[in-house]
């Protein structure tokens, strides 16, 4: 029988007050573990979704409002882009491919966009990764009026191959602003995990020319990705010199990723703000850890006095102590981990519908080996107090019962 | 370890003082001279306050003397730091207290092997032949608080008998027993020590208990101290 025994034993005996305990240390570790994972994850994922380009191409104006607009379909568009500045990338010798995109119109909420069958047919969004259709679908035809529907605005809005819809005008849901045209949908995309899944994709002329929109919108679209030439090193350099600071009609967000850190670069102090929250969640619980054990000293005055009458030491009551608030913690970290799953999941799934960016949960994170040990340790801090306590008890005094 | 002539323990000039609520100093235990032979039974005679279980709680190292010193089975035990003294008494000194002192969360058997943990180390075959011997062989495994004071009390035998040490104090170890299961009590924790090779050394006012002892001290006369009472 070691030491190990009795602190099992004691944790049994104020089985109650442990589980308290353990659990409001669950909260608080899975709360750590869940902002720590959605902040680093979710930078890691912004900024690596660039859908397969290098840069978007779109009206003077914010650089992170064009990259929302365009590559997270968020956001309202800065404004247009004419056909001829399409035409004039797209022939650029440094650029490989060039895709045009045309919003502005929504169905039920979730964004229409105007584009290229060239976006899903001859190219990748991620290295070796191309879109793809769900069993029993077709790529939409450039003069029809078909659509594709991205799996989970699909998923969302019900729909299916063969059913119809009509537009909305404007880039929120108004059921007074329907338009007249009629499509039809004849594909669904296979999840990518990209925001491409939360977009009904129809042909680029056809939101051009959509019923009521301005007759100059046939002529212009609203951004246009760019993918650069691999071999072309300088081609980014160069068109951003061209277009953002030669020209001034233009602006040309380059790199994708560089425009999202720098978002996150803004937001840091949020992001600062949530982790000291939970941080400080954590210093609560390890004072309840504290408390619990501290409070439960008088009636174990008695207990502590028999162990060391069978001949325990002082620094052997001290560590029973000690390793039991840190057993506690160790219990409560290990709790944690459900909590974290289940907020996480939580916080993906809106994620993902607010943005289409998809987080990973069970994805291994280095805070799920230190959250641990950083909340055994607090554990085991706080159990110091009460040790005190113990380690001072009087034997002869508390060997008989109080009443 | 102990000569031939020498005896297991040898107590001279010890004194414990304790200072009073008022500020003063109030001499609990003092005396000059005692001892007891290897295997020998003494009972030592006392009213309620006057100092033997401060006595037992000096011999025991719990608590630790102003002056005098305290040899037990050789050594000197008087001068050892407290952490010496708690290894000394959890491997050398068996204690029954008066109100048995078991552990509520624990199996008597865990009780007996828990005694054991901070001295010799567990064993528990040794264990669970006490257990057999003080008659519990159905109980190793009930707590505390499922067994009669009589089957407590003998649970506190086993476990003081489970280092194999060489002294047993008890304290009053009848007080909360009947009539009846008191002569049972007192006969078991005379036979084992007797068996085990421990000196049994017992400290009570009931005339019962002590009657039963030929090797019997009156502590009035053996402490020239003022007692306890109203004093800690």
């Amino acid at each position: 029988m070691n030491i190990s025994v009795i602190v099992r034993r004691s944790l049994r005996q104020h089985a109650l007050s442990t589980a308290v305990t353990a659990l409001s240390v669950a909260l608080a570790g899975g709360l750590l573990l869940t902002v720590w994972v959605v902040r680093e994850q979710s930078q890691a994922a912004f900024t690596g979704v660039n859908g397969g380009f290098d840069a978007v191409l779109g009206a003077r104006g914010s650089k992170l409002q064009l990259v929302l607009n365009s590559i997270f379909h968020l956001e309202a568009s800065p404004g247009n882009v004419e056909w001829r500045d399409f035409e004039e990338i797209r022939n650029n010798p440094d650029v490989e491919l060039a895709v045009p995109l045309a919003v502005g119109d929504n169905y039920h909420g979730w964004r229409i966009v105007g584009t290229l069958p060239d976006l899903f047919t001859n190219h990748e969004y991620a290295p070796g990764r191309s879109f793809a259709l769900a069993p029993g679908g077709r790529w939409f035809d450039p003069l029809r009026r078909e659509a594709v529907i991205g799996s989970f605005a699909a998923q969302k809005l019900n729909l299916k191959v063969g059913d119809t819809f009509h537009p909305f005008h404007g880039l929120i849901f108004d059921e007074h602003r329907e338009h007249a045209e009629t499509y039809v949908v004849v594909g669904l995309l296979k999840p990518s995990n990209t925001p491409a899944d939360r977009v009904l994709w129809i042909p680029l002329e056809g939101l051009q020319r959509m019923s009521g929109h301005d007759a100059s919108a046939a002529t212009e679209v609203s951004a246009v990705l760019v993918k650069l030439n691999a071999g072309s090193p300088m081609a980014g350099f160069q068109l951003d010199n061209l277009y953002n600071k030669q020209g001034t009609r233009l602006t040309f967000a380059w790199p994708i990723g560089r425009v999202i850190a720098e978002l996150f670069g803004k937001i840091n102090w949020f992001d600062r703000v949530l982790t000291l929250v939970a941080w400080l969640v954590a210093l609560v619980a390890t004072g309840s850890i504290l408390a619990s054990i501290y409070n439960s000293m008088n009636e174990r005055r008695r207990e502590l006095a028999i162990l060391r009458a069978l001949g325990a030491r002082r620094s052997t009551v001290f560590s029973v102590i000690v390793l039991e608030a840190a057993a506690i913690a160790g219990l409560g970290a290990i709790i944690s981990f459900g909590v974290y799953a289940l907020l996480m999941n939580g916080v993906a799934v809106i994620i993902r519908a607010q943005t289409g960016v998809m987080l990973e949960p069970f994805a291994f994170n280095a805070v799920m080996l230190w959250e641990p040990a950083v909340f055994i340790a607090l554990g085991a801090l706080a159990g110091v107090v009460p040790a005190v306590k113990a380690y001072r008890t009087d034997v002869a005094q508390n060997l008989t019962p109080h009443s | 370890m102990t000569t031939p002539d020498q005896p297991l323990l040898a107590i001279r000039g010890l004194q414990k003082s304790f200072v009073t609520p008022d500020g003063s100093r109030r001499c609990i235990v003092n005396v000059p001279e005692f001892s007891l032979a290897a295997g020998a039974q003494c009972a030592l005679a006392g009213e309620s306050g006057s100092g033997k279980t401060t006595f037992l709680h000096l011999i025991a190292g719990i608590l630790r003397a102003d002056t005098g010193t305290i040899q037990l089975n050789g050594e000197e035990i008087s001068n050892y730091n407290e952490s010496r003294r708690d290894r000394f008494r959890a491997r050398n000194i068996g204690y029954i207290f008066q109100t048995f002192n078991l552990l509520q969360g624990y199996t008597c058997l865990e009780n007996v092997l828990l005694g054991m943990s901070f001295g010799s180390g567990t064993d528990s075959d040794f264990a669970r032949h006490l257990l057999e011997r003080v008659g519990l062989a159905d109980r190793l495994h009930h707590r505390p608080g499922q067994l009669s004071t009589g089957q407590q009390q003998r649970v506190a035998v086993a476990r003081a008998l489970a280092n194999r040490p060489r002294l047993v104090l008890a304290d009053e170890p009848t007080g909360n027993l009947d009539r009846r299961n008191s002569q049972l009590a007192l006969a078991l924790i005379r036979e084992t020590c007797r068996e085990n090779g421990a000196a049994l050394l017992i400290v009570s006012h009931d005339e019962a208990v002590l009657a039963d002892f030929p090797d019997r001290q009156d502590f009035h006369r053996l402490n020239r101290g003022q007692g306890v009472e109203a004093a800690v």
